[in-house]
C-alpha cells in the first residue's frame, strides 16, 4: 500500500518536474527542476531495490552535472528571452510529434508480453542474499572489469577534452616557469666582486 | 501492486518529455542538453526496472555505464558551448552554419 503511494508520488513528481524543466522561462529554474526530476528518479530506483544506482544518480547528477549546468548558465551572459522566440511556433508541431511518439511507445509496451523472455537465459541472476551494492560490485569487478575500465577511459577523455577545449592562452601575462626556476644555479645567477672603495659598482 | 508496466510508462513519458523539450527549445542549447539528460534518465529507469523485474543484475551494470557516458557528454557539451559563446557572443544554435557541413 505504502509502496503504491510512494510510486505514484515519485512518478507524478518526476514527470511534473521534467515538464517544468523544458518549459521554464529561466534556465536557472530549468536546472533546479532538473535536479528535482533526478531526485525523484532516484526515488523510483530506490523503490526497485537498486540503492547503489539511485545514490549514484544523486551524487553524479545533482552533485556534478547539475552544478556544472548551473555554473555555465550563470557564467554566460545570454539574453534568454531572445532564445525563446521560436517557442510558440514549434509548440503545435512538437506536441503532435510527442503525442505520436508516446502513443507508439504505449502501444509497444501493451503489445509486448514479459512471458516471452526466457528466465533461464539471465546473464547474472540477482542474488537476494547479499546487499545490492555487493552484488553489483561482484559482477562489475569480475565479468565486466574491462568495460568498467573502458568507462574510466571515457571519463578521462571527457575530462581532458573539456580542459583542452576551454583552455585559453592569454598573451601579455608572465606566468611562472617552474622548469626555468629549477634549472637556475647559484653560479649562473650570482658573482663575487672584490669591490674597491670610492668607485662605482658595475652591475 | 506496482508492475513493470508502470515503470515503463513513467520511462516512456519521461523520454517523450525529453524529445519534446528538444523541439520546444530549438534555440537554447543549454535546455537541449538538459532534455538529453532527461532522456538518459528515462533510459536508466527502464534499465533498472527491467533489472529488478527480471532478476538480472546486468541491467544495473549497464545503467552505471549510461550514467558515465551521460556525465562525459554533459562535460564535453558544456565545454563546446562555452567556446562557442566565446567566439560568437550568443548560444543560438539554429544559426550554426559556419562549417557548411
Amino acid at each position: 500500500m505504502i509502496q503504491t503511494f510512494v510510486f505514484y508520488l515519485f512518478a507524478t513528481l518526476v514527470i511534473a518536474s521534467a515538464a517544468m524543466t523544458i518549459v521554464a522561462r529561466n534556465p536557472v529554474h530549468s536546472v533546479l527542476w532538473l535536479i528535482l526530476a533526478f531526485f525523484n528518479g532516484a526515488g523510483l530506483m530506490l523503490l526497485l531495490g537498486a540503492e547503489f544506482i539511485a545514490l549514484l544518480l544523486i551524487i553524479v547528477y545533482v552533485g556534478a552535472v547539475a552544478v556544472l549546468f548551473l555554473f555555465v548558465v550563470m557564467m554566460l551572459d545570454v539574453d534568454f528571452a531572445a532564445l525563446r522566440a521560436g517557442f510558440a511556433r514549434y509548440l503545435p508541431f512538437g506536441t503532435l510529434l510527442a503525442l505520436v511518439l508516446l502513443a507508439e511507445i504505449i502501444f509497444a509496451i501493451a503489445a509486448w508480453n514479459i512471458g516471452g523472455i526466457d528466465n533461464g537465459v539471465r546473464a547474472a541472476p540477482t542474488d537476494t542474499s547479499i546487499p545490492n551494492i555487493q552484488a553489483l560490485g561482484t559482477i562489475l569487478f569480475t565479468r565486466y572489469l574491462f568495460i568498467f575500465e573502458a568507462a574510466g577511459l571515457v571519463l578521462l577523455v571527457a575530462m581532458i577534452g573539456a580542459i583542452v577545449l576551454t583552455h585559453r592562452v592569454r598573451s601579455g601575462t608572465r606566468p611562472q616557469n617552474v622548469s626555468q626556476q629549477i634549472r637556475r644555479r647559484p653560479q649562473d645567477a650570482t658573482r663575487n666582486v672584490d669591490q674597491p672603495s670610492g668607485q662605482g659598482v658595475q652591475l | 501492486m506496482i508492475g513493470l508496466g508502470h515503470y515503463l510508462a513513467v520511462g516512456a513519458v519521461l523520454f517523450v518529455m525529453g524529445v519534446f523539450g528538444i523541439f520546444l527549445n530549438r534555440k537554447n542549447v543549454i535546455v537541449i542538453l538538459m532534455a538529453i539528460e532527461l532522456i538518459l534518465l528515462s533510459v536508466n529507469i527502464n534499465l533498472v526496472a527491467f533489472s529488478a523485474y527480471l532478476g538480472d543484475m546486468v541491467g544495473q551494470v549497464f545503467a552505471m555505464f549510461v550514467l558515465t557516458v551521460a556525465a562525459g557528454e554533459a562535460a564535453i557539451g558544456l565545454a563546446i558551448l562555452v567556446i562557442y559563446f566565446r567566439g560568437r557572443g550568443t548560444i543560438a544554435v539554429d544559426d550554426i552554419n559556419q562549417m557548411k557541413g
